[in-house]
């Protein structure tokens, strides 16, 4: 096995087998805090010395005891995650982080049947103003506390630096990994591009760097081959389970970049530098965009989609539409009218964690394959 | 030269004989569709009244819900083109498409040349699909092949609001229990598909020339309703259920005409 395929198994290992990768991290006496989507301060989880461990659900679940509590229209990433508290596969967490930007998580913020205690915040929505990081500064200050509580550690300036740091230096080479990976689309199938990824919500966000830094580094020896196939950017909350993905390379069809909240956007920007780390995580949320969780009334999603699909070389956009994400449908209308105006092509295939109907994406993503 | 386009449709199997990428030749509808005898059997009837056989045949191409179990194709192209592809060779000048098949909608916009520009299709809902219908119909005691007559009969067409199949059936059972006359529940059936389709339609936008395909268009009431819907002439395919085997059949030849 190349050294490459070795640190691409190992990174799906951890993908492919998340509780398994968590517990051994437990077994060695780290503790485990549960980031529910989207956009906490994993930060200050990690400042306290815990493993933050991402909440995306899970591929294909079945869902059954949940619905008791959500209706039929929440989201099925929502409805995999309240399944996965409901059978306790969360209960190997020690406490759960639970930010609220839409609707349905506001109700299972209030909903959580798990045993781990939850802290929830609130990121606020009129963000570009000083009064939205002063709010959300004392919403961490909530969190960091409520930490210290439950877990009974104290949660130091100096170690959030620290923290910041680590995760800093793991956005960068997410950043760098994926500008590799769009060059070398024969090494990273969408599946295999994805995983990598994926790994980094259930590792030590250290260990994650450390492993993509040789990754990218070996890639990097190899020389870059033509692609005869399409490239696409992937838009959306997330783009699985892994046959969704697979449909891609059935028709030779890379990934070249993604804007995906389980993805890019958590690494698209870094923590600025500061003396007040809290305030730092805050200015985070301030400078972020491009994601409807994250309001901004001059909507740029559009022209980031369009500027990205230039830097790639992309010919198209693909939209990976979460059924039943209000936020992400009432963007949709937005930026499909930016992307005609541009000449850039795009398709939307729902994203339906439980009941996915490949057979279905499976004919639109060949029809779009044929039309682009 | 001689190709074969074969369409497997969820409810359906069909298949066109071309010769030279110009004269249908022979053309069979079977109305059993993939993981059935149908994709057999249909090739059994095209064949039937012609001299040629399987080997005859430059090149085979297939499309459809089991366009990827079909042994005698040479490719498979996603029935999107192919539909685009047979509208335009049966009513060329369409810029849009409305195929109602047995499972799907599919709502296709052209450029002036022809080529597929957006579509959307329809989601896990067999709203606005033939499936649809021919639960109504089962429920009307119609066969579906005079529910257009019954359509034209009505004054005071019902009211059928729900999106779901089965939440329709059962409003349609209700409107039967009133006594509302069988016709006018029929016009509301049609006009239920109607909204639906046409719907999709208008998300990759209502073209002047919109051309119908697929075996939904081969109900008359269905076509009116569409055509009052969306308030433009609808043309339907002179081989409507045949016409993603005939695009399929062109692209087979097309492709071995760009191989010479």
């Amino acid at each position: 096995m190349s050294k490459i395929d070795e640190l691409i198994s190992k990174l799906q290992e951890v993908a492919n087998h998340p509780k398994k990768t968590v517990l051994e991290y437990k077994k060695q006496g780290k503790g485990l805090v549960g980031i529910m989507p989207y956009y906490a301060p994993e930060e200050i989880v990690y400042a306290a010395g815990y493993l933050p461990v991402g909440l995306f659900g899970a591929q294909k679940p079945t869902i059954s005891a949940a619905r008791t509590y959500l209706p039929p229209f929440a989201c099925s990433l929502m409805q995999a995650d309240m399944e996965l508290q409901l059978n306790g596969t969360y209960d190997c967490l020690d406490a759960v982080i639970f930010s609220v930007p839409c609707d349905t998580l506001r109700c299972m913020s209030q909903k959580w049947h798990g045993k781990a205690p939850v802290v929830v915040f609130t990121h606020p929505q009129n963000r570009k103003i000083q009064a939205a990081v002063d709010f959300l500064k004392a919403e961490y200050e909530h969190v960091r506390s409520e930490l210290e509580r439950i877990l009974n550690v104290k949660i130091t300036d100096m170690a959030l630096q620290e923290a910041i740091k680590v995760y800093n230096e793991n956005r960068q080479v997410m950043r760098e990994f994926c500008d590799v990976a769009a060059q070398y689309p024969q090494i990273f199938t969408p599946v295999k591009r994805h995983d990598v990824i994926k790994a980094r919500w259930f590792m030590d966000k250290a260990e994650h760097t450390k492993l993509v830094r040789e990754l990218i580094d070996a890639v990097k020896a190899e020389k870059v081959q033509p692609w005869n196939g399409k490239k696409v950017i992937l838009s959306g909350i997330m783009a699985e389970p892994d046959e969704f993905l697979d449909i891609f390379s059935e028709f030779n069809i890379a990934v070249v970049a993604d804007d995906l909240a389980q993805e890019s956007r958590q690494y698209r920007n870094d923590v600025p530098s500061g003396i007040d780390p809290l305030e730092q995580l805050a200015q985070w949320w301030q400078d972020f965009d491009g994601c409807p969780l994250a309001m901004n009334p001059d909507k740029p999603r559009g022209q980031m989609l369009i500027d990205m699909a230039k830097k790639y070389d992309a010919d198209a956009v693909v939209i990976c539409m979460m059924r039943f994400c209000d936020p992400e449908e009432f963007d949709y209308p937005i930026y499909k009218v930016e992307f005609e105006k541009a000449g850039l092509r795009y398709t939307v295939v729902d994203v339906d964690l439980e009941s996915p109907s490949l057979e279905q994406i499976r004919t639109r993503i060949q029809a779009f394959s044929e039309i682009l | 030269m001689y190709t074969l386009g074969i369409d497997v449709g969820s409810s359906s199997s069909k298949a066109v004989i071309l010769e030279d990428g110009k004269n249908i030749i022979a053309q069979a509808v079977i109305e059993i569709g993939t993981g059935s005898t149908g994709p057999e059997r249909v090739l059994e009837e095209v064949f039937k009244d012609t001299n040629l056989t399987l080997d005859d045949m430059a090149n085979v191409i297939a499309t459809g819900y089991g366009r990827f179990n079909v042994v005698a194709a040479k490719g498979e192209v996603s029935e999107i083109t192919c539909h685009a592809k047979g509208a335009v060779f049966e009513c060329p000048g369409t810029t849009t498409i409305l195929d109602i098949g047995g499972q799907d909608v599919k709502a296709i916009k052209l450029n002036t040349d022809g080529l597929v520009m957006q579509f959307a299709m329809n989601d896990k809902c067999a709203a606005g699909t033939g499936r649809f219908l021919d639960v109504m119909s089962k429920v009307l005691e119609i066969p579906m092949s005079e529910m257009g007559e019954w359509y034209f009969k009505s004054q005071h067409p019902a009211a059928v609001s729900s999106t779901c199949t089965v939440f329709a059936e059962s409003e349609v059972i209700s409107l039967l229990s009133k006594n509302i006359p069988k016709e006018d529940i029929v016009a509301g059936v049609h006009r239920s598909i109607a909204s639906k389709a046409s719907a999709l339609v208008r998300r990759v936008g209502v073209g002047a020339d919109l051309t119908m395909t697929g075996g939904g268009s081969r109900d008359p009431g269905v076509v009116d309703a569409i055509s009052k819907e969306l308030g433009v002439p609808v043309r339907v395919a002179a081989h409507p259920q045949a016409v993603g085997a005939l695009g399929a059949a062109l692209i087979a030849y097309e492709k071995v005409a760009k191989q010479k």
